[in-house]
């Protein structure tokens, strides 16, 4: 009897509820099936050993790929015969420059910063591709919801302003202007030194990358509720009809925000970005 | 409750923070080769294209600016020409009026001159024609006068200054005369 019970109650969602057998509906008995952090897992599609690493290629990184080429793809059309008269993919392609180098260079590092546009378009661009592979059907997944692309891109981001840091100001001078901004008191050094240099070199990687993960995470698993519940509610009862409706109304409004924030959130990754290299050209703190 | 763990646990072996290797490396070289592609061959090249734009755009601005200020330049120039040229007019008109002026003021005065010159020469010679005839008159006239009047009276009248005063009071006579035959 008390076996029973834990089977019961123990596997949770009865078999035939899960969100793999799709096709076979939801058969009556099964609690709402609620997405999970599954979803965020993926059998690799190919596995091999290289160098002593297992290398797993799966739908994430496929989509990394296909963002990689898709990119490369659009902006070699864009740019690799550029005319003085512009074409349609040409000036807007333009457009994505012009907005990389006068809304986020030039706004935050000043001319000097001419010079990382290329760093800092790779960035945004390769962001907001995985980011909007949330929403483009047949990808739906956002790899940037994974917290190793993220990490991957923090730490060009970290290699950069530290190297940059350390060229401009000096190797030893990077981390005493760092620690020590001036016109601080000595006794409030004590406890700042530390703070300063945990959060440069430190917390800044780690929020630049789990931020971005965060809010593709959140996003994927919102969108997914709604998607989920409208099909899980679709039958044609008055409750069906209403609550599958206004779910796929969600979903679709909830589409164009995610979208929003995919924008958003490149925006912000390549903001920061640019303002930490701004921080490791001038002396000052 | 320990199988619901497990299942749960089961289900999600996913960590969220889980950072696998193979994934880093891969999507780290996919990144790079974006980024080498894209610094290295094409934005190099639509940032040249921009710039010339630019420069196209201001040169042009430029030249147009250039052309107008030349324009407006070459407008003030005749402005001035053409003043200066009203104002050498007006000032050989007037010239040539004050010149005609002077012309017809000094004909004028030439012929003026010319014609009291003329008058005057006519008047010297009527009086030296006069005064020649008058004294050649008063020869002869004496002359004869006397001659005749020796003559008649039969003394020679050599005292000269006698005989001219005989002419005279002859002449004057005769003038006398003539003017009563004048009035007559």
């Amino acid at each position: 009897m008390a076996d029973l019970i834990t089977t019961t109650v123990g596997s949770g969602v009865p078999p035939g509820c899960h969100l793999e057998t799709k096709s076979e509906q939801f058969p009556d008995g099964c609690g709402f099936p609620a997405p999970g952090v599954d979803i965020f897992q993926f059998e690799p599609i190919v596995s091999f050993h290289l160098f002593g690493i297992d290398f797993n290629i799966g739908k994430p990184i496929l989509i990394v790929f296909i963002c990689s080429v898709l990119m490369l793809l659009f902006f070699f059309f864009a740019f690799a015969k550029p005319k003085l008269v512009p074409t349609k993919i040409q000036s807007l392609g333009e457009l994505a420059y012009t907005f990389i180098r006068d809304q986020i260079s030039r706004e935050t590092i000043g001319k000097a910063g001419d010079k990382f546009i290329p760093f800092l378009f790779t960035l945004f661009f390769f962001v907001f591709f995985m980011n909007v592979m949330g929403i483009i059907p047949f990808a739906q997944f956002p790899p940037s919801a994974l917290f190793v692309y993220p990490v991957m891109l923090a730490m060009m981001v970290w290699v950069t302003y530290m190297y940059i840091g350390m060229k401009k100001q000096g190797p030893v001078k990077f981390f005493t202007n760092m620690m020590f901004p001036p016109g601080v008191p000595k006794g409030v050094l004590g406890i700042l030194a530390p703070i300063e240099f945990l959060s440069n070199i430190l917390v800044r990687p780690f929020t630049l990358a789990v931020r971005l993960m965060a809010n593709m995470f959140a996003g994927h698993l919102l969108l997914t509720v709604f998607i989920v519940a409208s099909v899980y509610l679709m039958s044609f009862t008055a409750v069906g009809i209403i609550g599958s409706t206004a779910s796929f109304v969600m979903t679709v409004i909830m589409t164009a925000f995610e979208f929003m924030i995919e924008a958003l959130q490149a925006y912000i990754f390549t903001l920061l970005t640019a303002s930490y290299i701004a921080g490791s050209l001038v002396n000052e703190h | 409750m320990t199988q619901l763990l497990a299942s749960a646990e089961g289900g999600g072996e996913f960590e969220v923070l889980a950072v696998p290797l193979s994934e880093l490396i891969m999507g780290s070289i996919a990144f790079l080769i974006v980024f080498g592609v894209l610094g290295w061959l094409l934005l190099p090249k639509i940032k040249k294209v921009l710039e010339e734009r630019e420069e196209a755009i201001e040169g042009g601005l430029k030249r147009a600016d250039e052309a107008l200020a030349e324009a407006a330049q070459m407008r003030e120039d005749y402005k001035e020409q053409i003043a200066k040229a009203r104002e050498e007019a007006s000032a050989i008109r007037n010239q040539a009026q004050a010149e005609k002026a002077a012309i017809i003021e000094e004909a004028r005065a030439a012929a003026q001159e010319e014609a009291a010159k003329v008058t005057a020469n006519a008047q010297a010679q009527i009086e030296a024609e006069k005064s020649k005839a008058v004294s050649e008159l008063h020869k002869s006239v004496g002359a004869m006068a006397t001659d005749l009047a020796g003559r008649i009276v039969g003394e020679s009248l050599s005292d000269d200054a006698k005989a001219g005063a005989v002419v005279d009071r002859f002449i004057s006579d005769l003038e006398q005369s003539n003017a009563k035959v004048g009035s007559e």
